[in-house]
């Protein structure tokens, strides 16, 4: 290998125009070289997983800054026997691409921790179509056949008693806190207007909001917390999903002995071993 | 509640010949003999219930709530993690599985 020696004088010194990073790079040759201790491109996918820790890099970049390589010649005849195995910081196209995308901005961005989550639909089970009839599994209302009416957001099942049958109201219900069985009820005549109000957000969540919070809250602890009040407009909305409801209920034989009945395990059943 | 509570027995905590893992428990359904049905119970919630003498939140009984990880061997026994570990002498006591989350 006598191409080398040819360019590059007596001794060996390391071309001071490329930078050699990594932990076997020989004696440092400068006053900056000696502050490195972990190559550059480890520094900064650090500061990418951890934005916070690595808040206080103000621009992202080292004190250092890695000069770019000038010398003719220096990449088509690579320098073996004198410089050790470390990283060779010659700027790739893309590496310099790179670069110039994490600029001040972003890096201050990304201090800030951004999720990059996307929330996608719940995926129901195909079970649990609307008129299925469900048992629910937790809750002030464990043990009871439920009406299944829509398929809400977020894990959420619209579902009815109806209340008549069984007590159990227009409610919500989690999609996993349910059993799906094979029994169907028929909801076409279902007034459809009325279950979509009661599918709107804000429905069955309107009470809670009131409630007094801080500093209110607490001088009310010691009084007795207020009876629930539910709106008058609740009951009517009951009454008029109910109505169709009850009407396809009777036409089955024993099907609101069975929506009024309660689900429960007894011994030697197996859940694992039974068709719902 | 019977549709939630059905029992199983707490066996032992994951081990070795000589050294025990609490953090994980092994659970023993009855009727439940192979890996095949032990299936159905992963995922499902578990509780460990009993009997303190402070009254705490009103009551003196108490919970520790876990889930089903995976089955364990071939006859049906199951894996389990609770929040915080069961206590040995539990060993031999009922503890109650979950119909929930449900995948039916």
């Amino acid at each position: 290998m006598t191409t080398v020696s040819d360019l590059s004088s007596a001794e060996p010194v390391p071309n001071p125009n490329t930078t050699t990073i990594g932990r076997s790079s020989g004696p440092p040759t400068s006053p900056s070289q000696c502050r490195q201790r972990r190559p550059r491109s480890t520094t900064l996918r650090r500061m990418t997983l951890n934005p916070r820790r690595y808040a206080h890099h103000r621009d992202g970049v080292l004190e250092r800054e890695v000069p770019i390589p000038t010398v003719a010649g220096a990449s088509c005849c690579p320098d073996f026997g004198r410089l050790d195995r470390g990283l060779r910081l010659e700027y790739t196209s893309s590496q310099k691409f790179r670069q110039t995308q994490r600029t001040p901005t972003s890096m201050a961005n990304s201090a800030i921790p951004q999720t990059r989550k996307t929330l996608h639909p719940t995926k129901y089970r195909e079970s649990l179509k609307p008129g299925t009839v469900l048992i629910l599994l937790a809750g002030r209302f464990r043990g009871k056949r439920v009406i299944l009416l829509k398929q809400l957001t977020g894990g959420a099942l619209l579902v009815t008693g109806p209340f008549k049958v069984n007590g159990v109201p227009l409610r919500r219900v989690n999609h996993r806190y349910v059993l799906s069985t094979s029994t169907v009820v028929n909801i076409e005549g279902v007034d459809s207007k009325v279950i979509e109000k009661v599918s709107e957000e804000g429905y069955f969540t309107k009470g809670k909001e009131s409630k007094a919070k801080g500093e209110e809250a607490f001088f009310k602890q010691g009084e007795k917390p207020e009876k629930k009040q539910v709106d008058s407009g609740r009951a009517e909305d009951q009454k008029a999903v109910d109505k169709a409801l009850l009407a396809s209920i009777k036409k089955v034989d024993n099907l609101s002995h069975y929506l009024g009945s309660s689900f429960s395990l007894r011994k030697g059943q197996q859940p694992h071993a039974m068709v719902f | 509640m019977p549709e939630a509570g059905h029992r199983l027995k707490h066996l032992s905590y994951t081990r070795g010949k000589r050294n025990t893992s609490p953090g994980t428990s092994l659970l023993k359904l009855e009727g439940v003999d192979d890996t095949n049905a032990a299936r159905f119970y992963c995922g499902k919630r578990v509780a460990y219930v009993y009997r303190a003498q402070r009254e705490k939140q009103g009551t003196k009984i108490r919970v520790i709530w876990g889930k089903v990880q995976r089955p364990h061997g071939n006859s049906g026994v199951v894996r389990a993690k609770f929040r915080s570990n069961l206590p040995p002498k539990s060993f031999g006591a009922s503890v109650r599985v979950m119909l929930y989350p449900s995948s039916i």
